[in-house]
């Protein structure tokens, strides 16, 4: 709170004093942008669902709500972020419960320098040795707190350095209950560099990052069964990485590794592995040609600045998922996550436009995507005959550098056609096969393998310039888990205000007679200029929301629900 | 914790008193000094967005984002005639983030899209412009000011942004 204050005197004075006591400049040359969203629901009691007064806790009504305002004057600027969760949304974190301003900075930047103290997001190369990024969907923030500085000594070179620890919904920092976090990074573009490549064809950046954590304690009891362990711990645990980018007329290369010591966590179960990791993608591309693979290892790498977290919170890097993300309903049912203990996988994809006017394409053209993904385990031998695998207290387990294991982990196979049909009528038609490995991805170990065929068909109508309509038919077939999915929906939607939308989830094929339900769902919505506002009445099925290597599982729920948008 | 609360709600109004006075004295009206990729990986600082005197669409999208791709689509088919009539010009903001990015280049090209496309990773640019969820358009006028701004698509919506575009380029106001 007293910080909190002090900030707003820092951001007056610093804004004020400068030669430049007129108000009405402060005022008039300022810029103000910032968001504002409100999720709220409330709950009914649903006897086919089963749910109850109790499942909800006694609190039907609940919302998650936050405002961003950044203000901006000359070389300087300065923001905060609001957010309530009174109390939070089903299936988000109790522990959000509470208001506050958990996000606050002031900067000041000019072509040498940036410096931000208070919260910040950052990220270094694709964030396998440090990212600190926020998902208000996935109800996930690890920002920084502290300081962070950019030094730009010279055109297409920035050099970054960070320093603080992360937020972790609202808890305090205090008696290192977390890590202190430190890193640089340098990112270098050298055609930019050196001006004899200005103009060259190939393009070339390269960036490296040494990134620490530290944390109170050098040794832990832990007892696993009837044995106690007594582990000695690694106050600072160092990570570090390399990336390059190259890039020629339509091939583009990039790389990533990144090497972490040993770093003992509940994640691991206590091992004493280093960690390693590695990412590779390769396209090539024309005008209506593009074509993807890329690879990665993990081997032992989830870095956390608290060791015993094994909840959502506290990443300090990313490892994202290699699967492509999905947006229809039923594709993402099984949302695959990273296994940050070890994976290995490998996608690839293609896309192609047939262009206008020609004998395939017809007139508009039409758009083929073929996609395919696969994740295995890492293979993992034991390190002496008389250590077990991951075996608390030890090196944990032997591994050469990408090896793969037997177990699959995740497969995916996507055909999308997207075609326009005269002026009023555009389709997408998908087809997917999906494998599952849900005892590994959702840690339920009895599970089985899910195995599943997925048909989806959209449709858009363009009745006229302002109204449309659009049709979506999906089915979902598997002998595993629930079953069948078939679901609909049908919208219309009047340009550029309103929309009204009708659609259902039917779990036709679970084996219990009693689970076989319909999840209805009516919306209205409004849109001006850049707000929204949605009202929404139904049952929401249970399921699970992925980014990266971290998930949210939404529990099954029925009421209403408004959600509010806006951005100034 | 009561105090923090009301420094905010007064913060708020303050702010919100700002941006939508009639002046919109305080309102954002360029793009903010944020470095964000190019598509090649090299820093691009976002003020320097620019279309010498001719007005600028900025759309912030991502691959995995349908409406998004619909809106793109919707104008890639017109983008050529709207380029010749009236100059403008559109950069696609991907906020991609690292699972993605690498798509972003062979998608754009693979779908034939011919738009300035420039990446947004950790979404830098996105929150310091208040863009809550995408897509949401900008339209800026010849001196680089914004102008106007939409979130969400629906079909059809491509012909608002081309009617504002139309006016800016005859200097008629568009409210």
């Amino acid at each position: 709170m007293k910080k909190f204050i002090l900030l707003c005197i820092v951001i007056a004075v610093a804004t004020l004093l400068p030669g430049r006591l007129n108000a009405q400049d402060f005022l008039k040359n300022a810029q103000i942008s910032g968001s504002f969203q409100a999720d709220a629901a409330l709950y009914q009691t649903d006897a086919a669902m089963g749910i109850t007064s109790q499942s909800i806790n006694g609190q039907p009504i609940r919302m998650n709500g936050f405002t961003e305002v950044n203000y901006e004057y000359k070389n300087f600027s300065a923001g905060l972020r609001f957010e309530a969760y009174l109390p939070p949304l089903l299936g988000y974190d109790p522990a959000y419960q509470g208001a506050g301003v958990p996000y606050w900075y002031a900067k000041y930047r000019n072509d040498l320098l940036e410096v931000t103290a208070g919260n910040f997001y950052e990220q270094f190369g694709r964030g396998m040795t440090f990212r600190t990024y926020q998902d208000w969907t996935l109800g996930y923030d690890n920002s920084m707190k502290g300081l962070r500085v950019k030094f730009m000594p010279y055109k297409g070179i920035t050099l970054t350095g960070v320093y603080g620890f992360q937020r972790t919904f609202w808890i305090p920092y205090s008696n290192n209950n977390r890590g202190i976090v430190k890193g640089i990074d340098g990112d270098f573009s050298l055609n930019d560099i050196f001006d004899a490549l200005t103009n060259a064809k190939l393009k070339i950046t390269l960036g490296g990052s040494f990134v620490s954590d530290y944390q109170a304690g050098k040794t832990l009891t832990y007892p696993i069964g009837d044995k106690i362990y007594s582990l000695s711990l690694p106050e600072n645990v160092a990570c570090y990485g390399g990336r390059l980018n190259l890039n020629y007329s339509g091939f583009n290369f990039y790389s990533e590794y990144a090497h972490k010591i040993n770093d003992p966590s509940q994640m691991n179960v206590y091992i004493y592995k280093p960690g390693n990791a590695i990412l590779f993608d390769l396209s090539y591309s024309r005008q209506n040609l593009g074509i993807e693979i890329k690879s990665k290892w993990i081997d032992n790498f989830s870095y956390k600045s608290n060791r015993s977290y094994t909840i959502n919170g506290l990443d300090i890097n990313y490892m994202p998922a290699i699967n492509k993300e999905h947006t229809y309903a039923l594709p993402s049912m099984y949302p695959y996550a990273t296994q940050t203990t070890g994976e290995v996988g490998i996608a690839a994809g293609i896309l192609y436009t047939i262009p206008k006017n020609t004998k395939l394409g017809g007139k508009n053209g039409l758009s083929i995507a073929l996609d395919f993904s696969q994740v295995n385990s890492i293979k993992k031998t034991p390190v002496n005959d008389s250590t077990g695998i991951g075996q608390t207290g030890t090196l944990g387990y032997n591994t050469n550098f990408y090896s793969v294991g037997n177990e699959v982990y995740w497969q995916e196979t996507q055909v999308e056609i997207t075609k326009k049909i005269g002026k009023k009528v555009k389709c997408v038609f998908d087809y997917l096969y999906q494998t599952y490995n849900k005892a590994v991805v959702q840690g339920h170990p009895d599970d089985p393998i899910i195995y599943s065929n997925i048909g989806v068909a959209d449709i858009t109508f363009n009745v006229n310039k302002k109204l449309s309509l659009r049709w979506e038919a999906q089915g979902l077939f598997t002998k595993q888990d629930n079953g069948n999915w078939a679901a609909g929906l049908m919208e219309v939607t009047i340009s550029p205000k309103w929309f009204f939308s009708l659609q259902d989830q039917w779990n036709y094929g679970n084996s219990n007679a009693s689970k076989q339900l319909h999840y209805y769902n009516v919306a209205a919505g409004f849109v001006y200029n850049t707000t929204r506002i949605q009202l929404a009445w139904g049952r929401q099925r249970e399921g699970i929301i992925c980014v990266g290597g971290v998930c949210r599982y939404v529990p099954q729920s029925s009421g209403f629900t408004l959600t509010v948008t806006s951005s100034f | 914790m009561k105090k923090a609360t009301l420094i905010v709600i007064f913060l708020s109004a303050f702010v919100l008193c700002f941006a939508q006075s009639e002046d919109a004295s305080a309102k954002r009206k360029t793009i903010p000094d944020v470095n964000i990729k190019d598509i090649y990986g090299n820093v691009f600082n976002a003020a320097k967005i620019d279309n010498g005197g001719k007005p600028v669409i900025i759309d912030f999208w991502a691959t995995w984002c349908k409406p998004c791709v619909k809106e793109l689509s919707a104008i890639s088919d017109v983008y050529d005639e709207w380029v010749k009539e009236t100059g403008v010009k559109l950069y696609a903001v991907s906020v991609d983030d690292p699972r993605s990015v690498s798509q972003v280049k062979p998608f754009v090209d693979g779908k034939g899209w011919t738009y300035t496309i420039l990446l947004d990773q950790n979404s830098d640019l996105k929150r310091a412009m208040g863009v809550g969820p995408i897509p949401q358009t900008f339209i800026l006028n010849g001196k680089g000011e914004i102008v106007w701004s939409h979130t969400t698509y629906a079909e059809g919506n491509e012909n608002d942004v081309i009617e504002v575009v139309r006016k800016l380029v005859k200097g008629e106001s568009i409210k």
